[in-house]
């Protein structure tokens, strides 16, 4: 049985490179990417965290840098003790992550639904392909750049487009979606309006 | 990667005996659109005969992009969308939600609300269970078991408008509390449901447990061992299934399940027989729990009153006093105001542990939301177990697994 | 059996066995009566599809019990839940193997405008690659609406004028 801060404080005094990360509810911890598998590989080997809860990762928008950080959550069966460990990755363009498949058979297809979503290749996947949406499709739909409504594409399959003339279409969101902003900013910024304020049903959208 | 598999005798000497016999591998695509696939889900399978060689499934026919939609939402707005992930148990999934929220807030709720809480989570497992026994009945060949279950889920129905205003599809909690009180005389009724149940669910478990056709389609068909639940992250029945006694109501109690007493049936084998019975037991501790939380159901307040920035105020105060008019304006408009930092918070839904990852940047909208389903992992396991099983036990192992792709899509 | 259609009326004692009657009427009779629904059921919907399938809220009282997985045996197709662009080119093809005439419910919000997944994985309306003849409001509908929606399907296959169809 081993407490959640001698995980965090075993995991520093072994890693030189690894950090606290700010957490209210577990311990979590940020590593470089390439120290990843090590990282959790001796999670799972030496304080028996041996399930593999969830595979994300966030997209902090175009500007920021790092603009994508992997996030790891394992769970210990014995201990129900939970550990988070982020990692940024080191292109903005071309995010890569290190593939855990050869810990948990489970992580294959969190790491192809990150993949699908949000773009980022992990490397030493055996077969990381698109899982949510179909295979041709061209854009990354969970990145702070692609529009909730989407963007105009072909259908994925050529018979039926041509029968029935339909396309993959932006959802009309009349310049939508109509919500609040999130972030610390103030009350006027914050409030709900349109995302889009250039056009709505009585102004065409310009091209 | 296709474990091998080996020949019954008597095929094993056919090929044998004749080497010039060519065969060749079919493939099968079994969906979207069958009835045996419990949902919208493609399983690409090439067979040797009648056994498979390989098993892809194809997934994202029900991806609604629900997580991209909770990044324009409220806090509160988000939780119809909870709903219909696990369409069959909304209110496991309502709770589990704010749950999350509360955690990210620091937000405690009162003892009645959390006991509300409660008895819809159970009542829920209950109305899951029981379309997972059917749709499994159906899929094995017994039509009278769904007709039984979906009796009692009617009864359910009833009692879950009568609280929320809706059959399922609930949205029945809110963060910091619940949409409103229990109705008079509700908690009894539920008292009457559940001890008229309990007789019902024992007619309806002996049509399958000792049944011959049942037994001889789910024993030994689909085994998952230990080390492999865990290595792919299954939860819920499918993990307890296999022998692993991991159940968050009593490992990481939370909403008051530590006060309330009852048994967490384990498998031995891990076979489908094994995650029947599971499941059939778990629907019996259900009815145990929801008994004890009417029996000690607390008075009090149904919301967290001091939480103003966060849970709207009742509506008669909020149409005649000025601050709860503001705190309501801006619960509404802007969403309950969460402080910056992320939360990772699981609960024990029927299907397994449904998990919520929320990140946020302050304000009334999550910047990133990853809900964790325990569909897309119990899924995960499915090339593995059906690679050398043959293609009716394929419908056996997918009923088995009760997974729902609302869910697991998302 | 009552019908609101007038030539239908029917009693063995003045008439005999053999009932004079236009041939409209008969097949649309036999159509109405015997509507085999094949049940696209994609989410929630598809629950209270089976609901309604179920004994509360029967639907073997209209004829309609039998749901036929295979669109070469079904009359009717209920789009039961939300059609994604994945899904799509799926519902498509099995419209086109169902043998004619037939007709589509779409049940819910989801199928009939795209509900509120309002995003860009899901199809705005089943309605975009199919024509549909009754839409049905609701997230999910009750399944006394849905019972609703196939008796107006059944009013609107009763008044078609099905001999002129098949004769040319």
């Amino acid at each position: 049985m081993t407490a959640p801060a001698d995980v965090t404080a075993a995991l520093q005094a072994k890693f030189a490179q690894l950090s606290l990360r700010p957490s209210s509810d577990h311990p979590a911890v940020n590593v470089p990417v390439g120290d990843a598998v090590t990282v959790l590989q001796y999670l799972r080997d030496e304080f028996a965290y041996d399930m593999l809860v969830d595979v994300t990762a966030i997209d902090w928008a175009e500007g920021a840098s790092p603009r994508f950080t992997v996030v790891w959550h394992v769970l210990s069966t014995t201990t129900h003790a939970y550990v988070r460990v982020a990692a940024d990755c080191a292109s903005d363009v071309e995010p890569t992550a290190p593939s855990v498949t050869g810990l948990w058979a489970g992580a294959n297809w969190h790491e192809r639904e990150t993949y699908d979503l949000l773009g980022i290749k992990f490397t030493g996947h055996p077969d990381l392909r698109r899982i949510l949406m179909w295979d041709g499709y061209p854009y990354h739909p969970l990145r702070k750049d692609f529009p909730l409504a989407g963007i105009e594409t072909e259908l994925p399959d050529i018979e039926v487009a041509e029968e029935t003339q339909a396309k993959v279409i932006a959802a009309p969101m009349m310049g939508g979606p109509f919500v609040a902003s999130s972030g610390e900013m103030n009350l006027t910024e914050a409030e709900p309006r349109a995302k889009d304020e250039s056009w709505s049903e009585k102004r065409e959208k310009s091209e | 990667m296709p474990t091998e598999f080996t020949f019954p005798d008597s095929a094993a000497k056919t090929a044998s005996a004749l080497p010039e016999f060519e065969t060749e591998k079919m493939s099968l695509s079994m969906g979207p659109s069958h009835p045996s696939t419990h949902g919208v889900l493609r399983l690409q399978m090439e067979l040797d005969g009648e056994r498979l060689t390989k098993c892809d499934p194809v997934l994202g026919y029900l991806h609604r992009g629900d997580e991209k939609i909770a990044e324009n939402m409220t806090y509160n707005q988000f939780v119809p969308y909870t709903d219909r992930l696990d369409y069959l148990a909304p209110l496991a999934n309502n709770v589990a939600y704010v749950i999350a929220v509360e955690r990210l807030a620091k937000l405690e709720v009162p003892a009645r609300c959390q006991a509300i809480r409660v008895i819809c989570c159970e009542m829920a497992r209950i109305s899951s269970h029981l379309l997972g026994l059917g749709a499994y009945g159906i899929d094995t060949g017994a039509w009278t078991v769904f007709m039984y279950a979906f009796t009692e889920r009617e009864k359910l129905y009833k009692l879950f408008e009568e609280l929320t205003g809706a059959r399922f599809t609930t949205s029945y909690t809110r963060v910091g509390g619940v949409s409103r009180d229990v109705p008079a005389g509700w908690t009894e009724k539920v008292d009457a449901f559940c001890d008229q149940f309990s007789p019902i669910l024992e007619e309806t478990l002996k049509l399958l447990t000792r049944n011959k056709i049942f037994m001889d389609r789910t024993v030994d068909v689909g085994v998952i061992s230990k080390e492999d639940a865990i290595s792919y992250g299954l939860t819920g029945p499918n993990l307890r299934g296999s022998g692993v006694p991991l159940d968050l109501r009593k490992d990481k109690p939370y909403s008051g399940y530590e006060q309330y007493d009852f048994d967490v049936p384990v498998g031995a084998k891990g076979d489908c027989y094994d995650r029947y019975l599971v499941r059939g037991e778990e629907m019996r501790q259900s009815v145990r729990l929801i008994k004890q939380a009417i029996a000690k159901f607390p008075g009090g307040d149904w919301y967290a009153k001091d939480a103003v920035r966060i849970f709207a105020p009742p509506k008669a105060k909020v149409l005649s006093s000025m601050e709860e008019l503001i705190n309501n304006f801006m619960i509404v408009t802007e969403g309950p105001l969460m402080p910056a930092g992320e939360v990772y918070f699981e609960a024990e839904n029927p299907k397994g542990a449904l998990g919520f990852y929320i990140v946020s940047k302050g304000g009334g909208v999550p910047w990133r939301m990853k809900i964790r389903s325990p569909s897309f992992c119990n899924l995960s396991i499915l090339p593995k177990v059906c690679t050398g099983e043959m293609v009716s036990d394929v419908v056996s192992i997918l009923g088995s697994l009760d997974f729902v792709m609302g869910e697991c899509d998302r | 059996m009552v019908s609101p259609n007038a030539e239908l009326a029917y009693d063995s004692k003045i008439e005999g066995t053999i009932v004079p009657t236009k041939l409209d009427d008969a097949i649309n009779w036999i159509r109405t009566n015997s509507m085999w629904p094949m049940p696209m059921g994609l989410a929630c919907c598809g629950i209270e599809l089976m609901a309604v399938a179920a004994s509360r809220f029967d639907i073997a009282r209209f004829g309609a019990e039998v749901m036929r997985f295979s669109p070469r045996q079904a009359d009717c197709m209920i789009v039961a839940g939300t059609v994604t662009y994945k899904m799509a080119p799926h519902v498509r093809r099995i419209y086109d193997q169902m043998a004619a005439p037939k007709w589509v419910i779409a049940m819910g919000a989801c199928a009939s405008t795209g509900g509120m997944y309002r995003s860009y994985a899901t199809l705005q309306g089943v309605d975009r690659i199919l024509p549909v003849d009754v839409y049905v409001s609701g997230c999910p509908p009750r399944p006394e609406a849905l019972l609703d929606a196939l008796m107006k399907l059944q009013s609107k296959v009763r008044t078609e004028r099905s001999f002129k169809r098949l004769a040319g």
